[in-house]
């Protein structure tokens, strides 16, 4: 059964990405017109879509840093700690 | 009266340990289910009796063994509770010891859990040490041996920080040992030694390389057991003597983030997990930096729902492991359609740490980020929940993708291998991914356990503005990993991290050993002939003229003497054994006369 459904969803690949950024769009336009912001902590989580673009910018910034950080001598060859 | 009768359930475990290897085979299946099952029940039937129990005297101290409270029972039940699904997970393993260490290891954690007194604390403490580095030693790879001693001396220095602060300590306080909130308010250096004791178990940076090293290399049941106890226990024990040490908080954030940053490197699965203990502790850590009744809450519930995922997440890639011999994204991929329920667990385990609403981590983490946000702590928050993004991205995303999905690296020897694991395996899989669902989706099951009850009735996670700015979090994340997933695929590199120092600092001194010390060691040896052997040698030469010429001048006159009688006897001594019998007996007949007519 998992197998089938996954198989289903690959086979739709192209779908299954169009209708996930719809999603991600319906998701801000929820948070946007309906959410009460009224647990919001700071300022800035007023701002419409803030933790959207929060969370975006999070991911982006932490793989260029961390390859970044990763491609500055930390990242080496596997036999490194052999004799 | 039962209520007077309290067993420790550290006793059970250790008891069912030594008796294990002596039990029939067809007995020993079940008897692997019910020992910590018992160990459960125990701990269950302590609920609602607070109290100090099991004190024992040891010459001039009171030891505690049996504290119960809030704390203390949280703690205790997910850990019982995680031995029964570990135990299950590891019920094919035919290796006795293996099992006895897992339940020493366990039986050191309870043991820390449920003490009132530093003693007793340090002495399960060790025990926690030495049982469960034999989980790294059973693996029994050439690597394994010294992964498995570098873990132990590790602990060791942390072991001997946390006996010198309580030495410390006990001179200062006048003889008292008890364990309990330590005076954040003034430390002192004993407070500090105590502190990095706890921050080490933690895996705090910098002392936390012992972690990812160890945790790679274990037995596949033995990294589930790892996972879930030494961090925690540490947690525990900060949460009891440390709430509200401000200097926690940098230090939780920086850890929750150096996880993140080392998992994006990583290409083993399991190494890339132990990164992400480092991270999730990092919430735990900062949680009992802020110190506030929700953060401690926040605390305990999370290291609750971590202790599952974490060991469902081990679970599914320690299955991976136990059936393809891989653990490494880079001779992985596409492996969905041979360990398609393997999959759907490992996934479980990643939306929870990830914290999807409905899943664990939903309704733990976000205490431990409210209550930051809460004392205007804002940067730890921001910081926190830039960590989550993290979490996701790695083990929701990069985990499933690289081993299920993506690019098929397998060799064809691995591919034939795959499929899902034995019963037991995915039996244990699937109660926790079971109790990572329940403890999402019905919040009273974990919060009636936490410690401050009010503040747990007045925390309500699933409001609208808590699960949309999860979810768009959540799924912009998803969002850059799809379109940077270039960047992300797996390299087939080791990443360097705090353990160089002491891995090349322990070849430094052994160059320093072979090349500086062995030089230094010939030139004194060389030196000393020339200053000393050669005047020992004369002087050696004189004394044995002088005894040659002048001693033995005036000892062989003796010496000619003795020669005299010694020959005269000789001749008396012929060697044959009739005359000496002859003689003996003529000796005695005449010692007869002379006693008969004397």
């Amino acid at each position: 059964m998992i197998l089938k459904l996954i198989d289903f969803l690959r086979d739709r690949l192209s779908l299954v990405i169009r209708l996930s950024y719809v999603g991600l769009a319906l998701l801000v336009a929820w948070d946007v017109l309906f959410v009460s912001k009224e647990h919001a902590h700071t300022a800035v989580e007023h701002i419409p879509g803030f933790w959207a673009a929060f969370g975006f910018v999070a991911c982006v910034v932490i793989i260029i840093v961390s390859k970044w950080f990763g491609h500055r001598g930390i990242m080496t060859r596997e036999d490194y700690y052999d004799n | 009266m039962i209520t007077n009768f309290w067993l420790h359930p550290a006793l059970i475990l250790i008891v069912g340990a030594f008796i294990l290897p002596f039990l029939p085979k067809w007995l020993k299946r079940p008897y692997l289910i019910i020992v910590p099952t018992l160990a459960f029940l125990d701990v269950l039937s302590m609920q609602g009796q607070n109290g100090t129990f099991g004190v024992v005297r040891f010459l001039d101290w009171y030891l505690t063994f049996g504290r119960v409270d809030g704390l203390t029972m949280v703690f205790a039940y997910i850990m019982t509770l995680m031995c029964i699904i570990g135990t299950i997970y590891g019920l094919h393993v035919e290796d006795d010891f293996q099992h006895i260490a897992a339940w020493l290891y366990v039986a050191g954690s309870l043991g820390v859990i449920f003490c009132g007194d530093y003693l007793v604390l340090f002495l399960f403490w060790e025990l926690m040490a030495f049982a469960s580095v034999f989980l790294v030693w059973f693996r029994r790879r050439p690597e394994s041996q010294a992964v498995g001693y570098r873990y132990l001396l590790v602990h060791t220095a942390g072991g001997l920080a946390l006996l010198a602060g309580l030495v410390l300590r006990y001179q200062a306080t006048g003889g008292d040992l008890s364990f309990g909130p330590i005076g954040v308010g003034s430390p002192s250096i004993s407070t500090y030694l105590i502190m990095i004791g706890f921050l080490l178990n933690a895996a705090v940076p910098p002392f936390h390389a012992w972690l990812p090293d160890a945790y790679g290399e274990a037995t596949v049941t033995g990294a589930v057991f790892m996972c879930a106890f030494t961090t925690k226990t540490a947690i525990y024990a900060l949460a009891r003597a440390f709430a509200g040490m401000e200097i926690l908080v940098p230090l939780g954030v920086c850890m929750a983030l150096y996880g993140v940053v080392y998992a994006v490197l990583e290409n083993d699965s399991r190494r890339l997990l132990a990164y992400h203990i480092i991270s999730q502790v990092g919430y735990m850590v900062a949680g009992v930096g802020i110190g506030t009744e929700l953060a401690i809450n926040g605390t305990c519930a999370h290291a609750f729902a971590h202790i599952l995922y974490k060991g469902l997440l081990f679970m599914g890639c320690g299955s991976v492991l136990h059936m393809t011999g891989k653990s490494k994204f880079s001779d992985l991929g596409g492996l969905y359609k041979k360990m398609p329920r393997t999959f759907v667990f490992t996934m479980i385990g990643g939306l929870s740490i990830s914290a999807f609403p409905l899943f664990s981590g939903f309704v733990s983490k976000a205490m431990i980020v409210s209550a930051g946000f809460e004392v205007h702590n804002y940067w730890a928050g921001f910081l926190l929940t830039m960590a989550s993004a993290g979490t996701f991205l790695h083990t929701g995303l990069k985990v499933p993708y690289f081993i299920w999905f993506g690019k098929n690296n397998c060799s064809q020897e691995t591919w034939d291998k795959a499929a899902d694991p034995p019963w037991n395996m995915q039996l244990g899989m699937g109660i926790a991914a079971f109790l990572c669902i329940l403890i999402g989706s019905y919040t009273p099951y974990l919060y009636n356990m936490l410690p401050y009850q009010q503040a747990a009735a007045a925390y309500h996670p699933y409001t609208a503005y808590h699960i949309s700015e999860t979810m768009q979090i959540l799924l912009f994340t998803a969002l850059g990993f799809f379109l940077l997933i270039k960047k992300l695929a797996p390299e087939p590199k080791i990443s360097l991290d705090l353990d160089w120092f002491y891995r090349m600092g322990g070849r430094g001194f052994f160059w320093l050993a072979r090349k500086p010390i062995q030089w230094a060691d010939n030139c004194v040896s060389e030196g000393y002939r020339y200053v000393g052997l050669i005047p020992l040698m004369t002087t050696a030469n004189f004394w044995s003229w002088f005894d040659w010429h002048a001693i033995d001048g005036v000892v062989d006159g003796l010496a000619k003497t003795v020669r005299g009688i010694g020959g005269a006897v000789r001749r008396v001594q012929s060697g044959q054994l009739q005359y000496n019998i002859f003689y003996a007996v003529s000796l005695v007949a005449v010692a007869l006369v002379i006693y008969v007519f004397a």
